[in-house]
């Protein structure tokens, strides 16, 4: 009587929380999929045929991958080097991870405006660069015809915003090492890179996997600090998604860019989950 | 050379003084056991000497190299960690030959000392598994094999044998002191295992409230301790401590007379437990059997003397039931005096 209760009990508390997500995301996504593959009520690819044959599409594509790319790598590399600094401290690391994730409390949309007013035409960049005698006049960066200076301003303004929320994670993370494998390390004539190399970076893996996740998946979905800086100058899955939806009124295309970006954050998760794996064996 | 000099090392952990300014020499070679109850600052030493603690004063010289402020990778010394620290993520193999990688040894040398460190701590069988598999004893044995296998010159362990049963500890301890005398490595061998400390060390330093309290030969912190404390940690059972008192030069035990060392005053008798020799006619001091313990190579007694609580070696085969009187004579040569106030011994008369 109470095996079966104590067996059942885990689902029972369960389950409101699966009710929740499958009401408020399986049946969106239901939906999703069932509009991405129909037009006008029948079954039909018509909607990824427009889509892919989009004159954006290979653009938002490209600049999608560009960005995730290069912004990931760069935020991870970072956020590791902040959170070994910060480690470092003897005192004051509240203080200093508090400021490092100042970012985090702003909302994308914000981020994005405040690095357009230091990036504009007549923003504080430019006053500045004139100010040294450095440029002639205000120089547009966002436009069009400035692909790599807009793609970027788009970069600095993403790994500004969103590289604290990697190293809160892998901060938290290295606080879970023991120090005694460092320090057997040490004993054992490694030196400090040798030491990061061999025994921490190894036993970070569960949380630079959860953190390349994240980050990868959140930045697949990049759209707002693009929005704010470049407007349409940039093309971005998500910004695609937005136009169909919005200025064109086609929910169809939209609902197949939602899908694909779907179909690549969970092929970005699963090659993480697989490349990453920690054997049950090598857990510490 | 890698004799170690510890040159009034002195430690505080914000105000609690964890060491005492400790000096300690100790020759190329030699074997010390650095013995003490918990808490009295025998990892904190190894740790400064290894460099992965600050010291708050004092100087480390090794070799005659004065190393105290030279990174731990630099000082030329092995650990054992008291957690054993052995690392999840790498084979037992892997982390046996972790230190020859960092010394990029090659890889014939590398088979080879993982081989023998692990034939000697019997690891051959899990050089495959990762630690997670193992027990904490077959752990603790790969953190030992890491640190014989790039016999370093001197070599430092924290309770290394600490997680091993009884038959496995004896064995390990033999085969320890056979290897490490023949490599004639340095070594500085924490325990709380007294009879560990005995039979491996060359010397045994007790350490009590973060300073040594006595260093000397096994067999001369037995028979010669300095301090009751000392009388009382090491031997197991621990020394008696009889209070007299001395008149003219001489002390009473119920009728038995021995020289005093000192004409008057109180005085504590430190006399071991075998030291005392049992007469059933009740001559000499009265002492009252409460409990017979049968160890096989000897009978331990229990019992009291007077209000005195002594513990009494007698031979094996006796009959001790409770109540009994007997009489105990201690032998004078092995009495230890110490003074009843301090509870340090008294200078000792050289002894005949
Ligand atoms: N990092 C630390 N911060 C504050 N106090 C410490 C620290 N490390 C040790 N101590 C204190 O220093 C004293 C000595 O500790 P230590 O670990 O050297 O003892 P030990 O002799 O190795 O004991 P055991 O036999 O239990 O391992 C203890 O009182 C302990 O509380
Ligand atoms: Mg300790």
């Amino acid at each position: 009587m109470t095996t079966v209760r104590s067996r059942l009990l885990p689902y029972l508390l369960l389950a409101p929380s699966v009710a929740f997500l499958a009401a408020l995301f399986l049946v969106p996504l239901i939906q999703t999929i069932t509009l991405s593959f129909s037009e006008d009520g029948v079954p039909s690819l018509a909607n990824y045929t427009r889509m892919v044959s989009d004159l954006n599409f290979g653009l938002a594509v490209r600049n999608t991958f560009l960005l995730v790319l290069t912004v990931v790598p760069i935020q991870i590399v970072m956020a590791l080097a902040m959170a070994m600094m910060l480690q470092k401290l003897p005192r004051g690391r509240d203080v200093v991870l508090w400021i490092w994730t100042i970012p985090l409390g702003i909302s994308d949309l914000a981020a994005g405006l405040v690095w357009l007013a230091i990036l504009q035409d007549r923003g504080y960049l430019n006053s500045a660069l004139y100010g040294l005698g450095l440029i002639d006049g205000p120089t547009a960066w966002l436009t069009y015809e400035t692909p790599v200076a807009l793609f970027f301003g788009v970069l600095v303004a993403e790994v500004w915003r969103a590289t604290a929320i990697v190293l809160v994670i892998l901060f938290a993370g290295l606080q879970l090492i023991p120090k005694e494998y460092k320090e057997a390390a040490e004993v054992f004539g490694a030196r400090p890179w040798t030491t990061f190399v061999r025994i921490t970076l190894p036993l970070l893996k569960p949380s630079l996997q959860t953190a390349l996740i994240l980050r990868t998946v959140l930045a697949f979905e990049v759209f707002a600090v693009v929005y704010a800086i470049g407007g349409t100058n940039f093309p971005v899955l998500v910004g695609e998604a937005y136009n169909w939806q919005r200025n064109y009124q086609n929910t169809g295309v939209a609902a197949a860019y939602a899908m694909l970006i779907v179909a690549i954050s969970l092929g970005a998760t699963v090659v993480f989950l697989w490349a990453l794996r920690t054997k049950p064996e090598q857990q510490a | 050379m890698a004799d170690i000099k510890i040159d009034k090392i002195a430690k505080t952990f914000g105000n609690a003084r964890a060491l005492d300014e400790i000096t300690l020499d100790i020759a190329d070679g030699e074997f010390i056991a650095l013995l003490g109850p918990s808490g009295c600052g025998k990892t904190t030493l190894l740790r400064i000497i290894a460099g992965l603690e600050t010291r708050s004063a004092g100087r480390v010289i090794i070799g005659g190299r004065d190393i105290s402020d030279t990174p731990t990778r630099a000082r030329g010394l092995a650990m054992v960690f008291q957690n054993y620290a052995v690392f999840p993520h790498m084979t037992v193999y892997e982390n046996v030959a972790f230190g020859l990688r960092m010394q990029k040894a090659d890889e014939a040398r590398i088979k080879a000392q993982v081989a023998r460190a692990a034939e000697l701590l019997h690891i051959e069988p899990y050089l495959e598994r990762y630690p997670a598999k193992l027990s904490g004893g077959q752990r603790q044995r790969v953190a030992v094999a890491r640190a014989l296998a790039v016999e370093p010159p001197v070599l430092l362990m924290d309770e290394p044998l600490s997680n091993l049963d009884a038959l496995l500890r004896l064995e390990m301890r033999a085969e320890l002191k056979a290897v490490l005398r023949e490599a004639g490595t340095t070594t500085i061998y924490v325990t709380h295992d007294q009879t560990e400390a005995m039979g491996l060390a060359d010397r045994i330093a007790v350490m009590h409230g973060g300073r040594i309290v006595q260093i000397d030969k096994p067999t001369a912190v037995y028979s010669r301790p300095k301090t009751t404390f000392v009388g009382g940690f090491v031997g197991s059972p621990p020394m008696n401590f009889l209070p007299v008192t001395a008149a003219s030069g001489a002390i009473d035990l119920d009728g038995l007379s021995l020289a005093a060392p000192r004409p008057e005053g109180n005085l504590l008798a430190g006399i071991r437990a075998e030291d005392f020799a049992l007469s059933h006619s009740g001559e000499g001091l009265a002492f009252d059997v409460m409990v017979a313990e049968p160890l096989g190579s000897h009978t331990l007694l229990t019992g009291r003397s007077h209000g005195q609580m002594l513990r009494v070696v007698a031979p094996p085969n006796g009959d001790y039931p409770a109540d009994t009187r007997l009489g105990l004579k201690p032998d004078p040569n092995r009495i230890v005096w110490m003074d009843a106030a301090s509870g340090e011994a008294l200078r000792q008369e050289t002894a005949a």
